[in-house]
């Protein structure tokens, strides 16, 4: 079993693969974080137009699955559309990683945009009542007092390391990462196949397991002590 | 507009009606503009010719791709909710037990499965069926995606009822204990009962990932919705148009589904707040359990 293990190790570069998926998450994050509290605002505006357009967007993009984003990103837009990310020459790998990170991001900010309004929820109305008494109108208020409290609520809900685990979702359209390399990995080598998940599967629980414990421990420490 | 959140903003007079007024025009044009823009890029691109939509007239399409493809992706959910509801529960019990070795190996698997990605799960249970068992032919891929899906949710049921039974009050177990049930009779028959109806918008909505997960059956050749579609718009040369219709497909079931769990939660709700006990809110009985908390975003996957 050993030798298969180093076999296995010698053969495939497991550390590019989980480097990719890290990398597919760090951007994704990032992009989900920042469309995500744009829609979560638009949610909680006091004009019902962009409120309508933030609820429409959650029930849309919530009830269609991410395999299906992803396509529509890089089968839709990529390939059938020619559009590209950056660099008109960049090649089609690295289009499909770019693609494949915005379908991510498109996706979870959704889920951000859920978490940051049930964090926003979590603010008592006093907070709120008290800005406006002082003079503050929606955005500040919204800025200045209510969204520093809401994003420290909703950290809990944020750090749902789902994000890492649904980027294995890009294997589809050709991205190098975790799972993918996996299937190559049994393709080749059925014989190892239970080393083969073993690998992978540990690699998962490394990387999300201390990110789980740092989430909880971060919105323990943060939380608005009331 | 909830109480929560119109708080946010005071009633607005006449000159904030007017600020309101002209930012809704302008917002709205610009989310028009927008629209627009990407409908405008989509028919430069003739995606919108007569020859792209007329495939979805033609009943064919409907018999032989679309609605053979939802159809496999409504066995493979069926299936696998169903699974995943009784290893769940199973599970969860194993987590309450008083046996630790019981209690510590089904905390093991449950965090284990809930830390792998579904999608490696499938892979895992497809190429273990077809190199380990010599499964082969057109129920290979079901397997492999009702593995896949059964071990990653009966996971996630197991801790719905797990924070179920935790959210009860004390006096229940103690209830049960006193009037002589053993422990597992408490649980089998007081407490796993309450919290399963709890728990029931959760499990409700958990049906959503399922049926969103399944499309991952496309990388074992599983022939549900996406795939199908694919093979179709291959065909036709219409992939855009194709996944549109695919991508409306799922939300309205999904949508459907939302609302069943948001309609069996308000009648909890409603019972809940009978007249017996009317000072029992269930939103009260642990933050983690209301609507909107962290337990209520289980629709990430």
């Amino acid at each position: 079993m050993l030798q298969g293990l180093s076999e296995l190790l010698a053969e495939y570069d497991v550390l590019a693969a989980f480097w990719m998926t890290i990398k597919l998450t760090v951007a994704a994050a990032i992009g989900a974080l920042v469309l995500g509290t744009i829609v979560a605002i638009m949610r909680v505006s006091p004009v019902a137009v962009f409120r309508a357009a933030g609820t429409a967007y959650v029930t849309l993009v919530r009830n269609t699955p991410l395999t299906l984003i992803v396509f529509f990103c890089a089968f839709g837009f990529y390939i059938t559309l020619q559009y590209r990310i950056g660099a008109q020459n960049s090649p089609i790998d690295i289009q499909n990683f770019r693609w494949g990170v915005l379908g991510l991001a498109i996706y979870h900010a959704a889920f951000v945009a859920e978490a940051l309004r049930s964090g926003i929820n979590t603010v008592p109305q006093g907070q709120a009542e008290a800005a406006r008494a002082i003079g503050l109108d929606f955005t500040a208020t919204l800025s200045k007092v209510v969204l520093p409290q809401a994003f420290r609520g909703a950290i809990a809900p944020l750090g749902n390391v789902a994000l890492t685990k649904n980027t294995t979702v890009v294997a589809t359209i050709g991205v190098a990462e975790a799972s993918y390399l996996m299937k190559g990995m049994i393709e080749f080598r059925p014989d190892l196949i239970y080393i083969i998940f073993g690998i992978m599967a540990a690699g998962f629980v490394i990387l999300t397991l201390p990110l789980g414990i740092l989430f909880t421990s971060l919105s323990r420490r943060l939380a608005v002590k009331r | 507009m909830t109480a929560e959140t119109s708080v946010l903003f005071d009633a607005p007079g006449p000159k904030a009606r007017t600020r309101h007024l002209i930012i809704a025009v302008v917002g709205s044009l610009g989310i028009l503009a927008l629209l627009f823009l990407l409908v405008r890029a989509l028919a430069a691109k003739g995606q919108f010719t007569a020859e792209k939509w007329s495939p979805f007239i033609d009943p064919v399409t409907w018999t032989s791709y679309l609605l053979p493809g939802l159809q496999a992706t409504l066995v493979a959910a069926f299936f696998s909710i169903i699974l995943a509801i009784i290893c769940g529960i199973l599970l969860g019990m194993g987590r309450l037990s008083q046996l630790k070795p019981v209690r510590v190996a089904c905390g093991a698997f449950v965090e284990f499965f809930r830390s792998v990605p579904v999608l490696m799960m499938m892979l895992f249970a497809y190429y273990l069926f077809l190199f380990g068992f010599q499964i082969s032919g057109e129920a290979l891929p079901l397997l492999g995606v009702v593995a896949g899906l059964t071990f990653y949710n009966s996971s996630v049921i197991a801790e719905l009822i797990r924070a179920g039974v935790g959210s009860l009050p004390n006096g229940q177990r103690e209830a049960g204990l006193a009037i002589g049930l053993t422990p597992f009779a408490t649980l089998r028959l007081v407490l796993l009962p309450q919290a399963i109806t709890l728990m029931l918008p959760s499990i409700v909505s958990q049906l959503v990932v399922v049926l969103k997960d399944s499309a991952l059956g496309f990388l074992i050749l599983y022939p549900e919705l996406v795939r199908s579609g694919q093979t179709l718009a291959s065909l036709k040369g219409n992939l855009i148009p194709t996944f549109i219709v695919i991508a409306a497909i799922f939300i309205i079931i999904n949508y459907l589904l939302s609302r069943l769990a948001q309609y069996v939660e308000r009648r909890l709700q409603a019972r809940k707040r009978g007249p017996k006990q009317p000072h029992l809110d269930t939103t009260m009985i642990s933050p983690s359990l209301a609507p909107g908390g962290a337990l209520a975003v289980p629709g990430q996957t």
